[in-house]
């Protein structure tokens, strides 16, 4: 058995282990309240975009001279992932149910025979698809230093995918990340980029016959990198609060289960004391009867 | 005077909306006013001042690109970065000349060279504007 020493030792570390996750899951929701804020602040300027563009778009629909972004190459050969996920662990299931979809859609789609590319934002999900699929990553981003995403972020590695797309590299690419629902629940989330699939309903009645300046060309050859800038950012931004909700449940929960291992060796701590002294007591008094 | 709705977002947050009077927007093909009952257009954006004409009071915004939408239910101008004129970083125009300069010495010729150029020549206008008008 444990000396009363040794567990005196084990409760201390656990409560320093407790002190830790606690100071975490604070953090984490200062950190979060932040996250959240920055994500709606986002949502506005997406959803303009997207109306703008499907408005757009429905009116180019049929014509031969849309840009490719936007009607696609006409093939299905070539899959770009995009795997957004976080920069740091301890967050709970969050790096790795993103993961986890983006290794489902993997598999499939090498099972359908085509081909896979991988560009992974965030260091996390890079390690763990690193294992099985180190050939197929093309590119990656770390976003470690960036101290408040900024469209800037997102617009760097949009314009990697639209270079790639430009040099005919693939021809659909989606987008995973974790969709922010609650601070306990989280959707991985997989989003097609290129071709754009429209999320919103279809305008109702006819769109409104737009006037354009410059031409059409020219305005969707600037929006459409734009687009995926934006939609981009969202992910980033969407995922930054999932993340620090993923990790503030996951830090509760590891304060409670402290405190209840805390609980559980106290108790232990306090019987193996008083069995002691018991026994201390009764050589005591047996050895005095034997005077 | 007929009003309409007016919206300014920027990826970050939204940094204006409601019923105006009038928009002067400064459109890459050349400035243009937005009255109520506008047709419905879709503009680009240079970098440049926007003004706001809300119940007899002008409200100037620097934007550094972006596009204009307008449709029967207003205007909304989607801008990539925007700011009122008065708290305006000088700084921020400095850095972007910079960062074009640099990337015009390292293109080909072509189009994305002529745009670049264009870009440019923009913040240099709004520089120099800015300048002028003596804004702090």
């Amino acid at each position: 058995m444990a000396s009363l020493k040794d567990m005196r030792v084990r409760i201390a570390a656990t409560k320093a282990t407790q002190k830790i996750t606690k100071a975490m899951q604070m953090v984490a929701a200062s950190k979060l309240r932040r996250a959240q804020a920055a994500a709606e602040a986002a949502r506005p300027y997406a959803e303009r975009m997207d109306a703008v563009l499907q408005s757009i778009a429905t009116g180019m629909a049929g014509s031969d001279n849309a840009p490719k972004l936007l009607s696609g190459t006409g093939n299905d050969k070539v899959h770009l992932l995009i795997v957004a996920t976080g920069e740091r662990g301890l967050a709970g299931a969050f790096n790795s149910s993103i993961v986890r979809l983006a290794r489902e859609h993997i598999n499939r789609l090498q099972a359908e025979g085509k081909e896979v590319k991988i560009l992974t934002v965030g260091k996390k999900g890079f390690e763990q698809l690193r294992r099985n699929y180190e050939k197929n990553i093309v590119d990656r981003v770390e976003l470690r230093g960036v101290r408040v995403l900024g469209y800037s972020n997102a617009a760097d590695i949009g314009q990697k995918v639209v270079a790639m797309y430009e040099r005919g590299e693939f021809d659909v690419a989606t987008l995973f990340y974790s969709r922010f629902r609650s601070v306990i629940q989280q959707i991985p989330t997989a989003q097609q980029l290129v071709p754009p699939k429209f999320e919103g309903k279809v305008a109702e009645g006819p769109a409104a016959s737009y006037e354009y300046e410059p031409e059409e060309e020219e305005i969707l050859a600037e929006l459409l990198p734009r687009y995926i800038a934006t939609q981009i950012l969202r992910a980033l931004l969407e995922n930054n609060a999932s993340f620090y909700g993923s990790q503030m449940s996951a830090m509760d929960n590891a304060t409670r289960n402290a405190g209840d291992m805390i609980r559980k060796q106290t108790i232990k701590y306090n019987r193996t004391r008083q069995a002691m002294i018991t026994k201390e007591l009764i050589e005591i008094i047996s050895g005095a009867e034997a005077l | 005077m007929a009003t309409f709705q007016f919206e300014l977002v920027t990826p970050d947050k939204v940094l204006f909306s409601g019923q105006v009077d009038q928009v002067d927007v400064p459109g890459v093909d050349g400035d243009f006013g937005v009255l109520a009952g506008h047709a419905p257009l879709v503009a680009l954006i240079k970098p440049g001042v926007l003004v706001i004409h809300e119940g007899g009071k002008k409200h100037r915004i620097v934007v550094l690109g972006g596009f204009a939408e307008v449709n029967p239910q207003g205007l909304s101008i989607l801008a990539d970065l925007a700011s009122p004129a008065e708290d305006f970083d000088r700084a921020v125009i400095a850095s972007q000349i910079a960062e074009t300069e640099q990337k015009v010495k390292e293109m080909e010729q072509g189009s994305l060279l002529d745009r670049a150029l264009e870009r440019l020549d923009h913040f240099k206008q709004l520089d120099t504007h800015l300048n002028s008008t003596g804004m702090h």
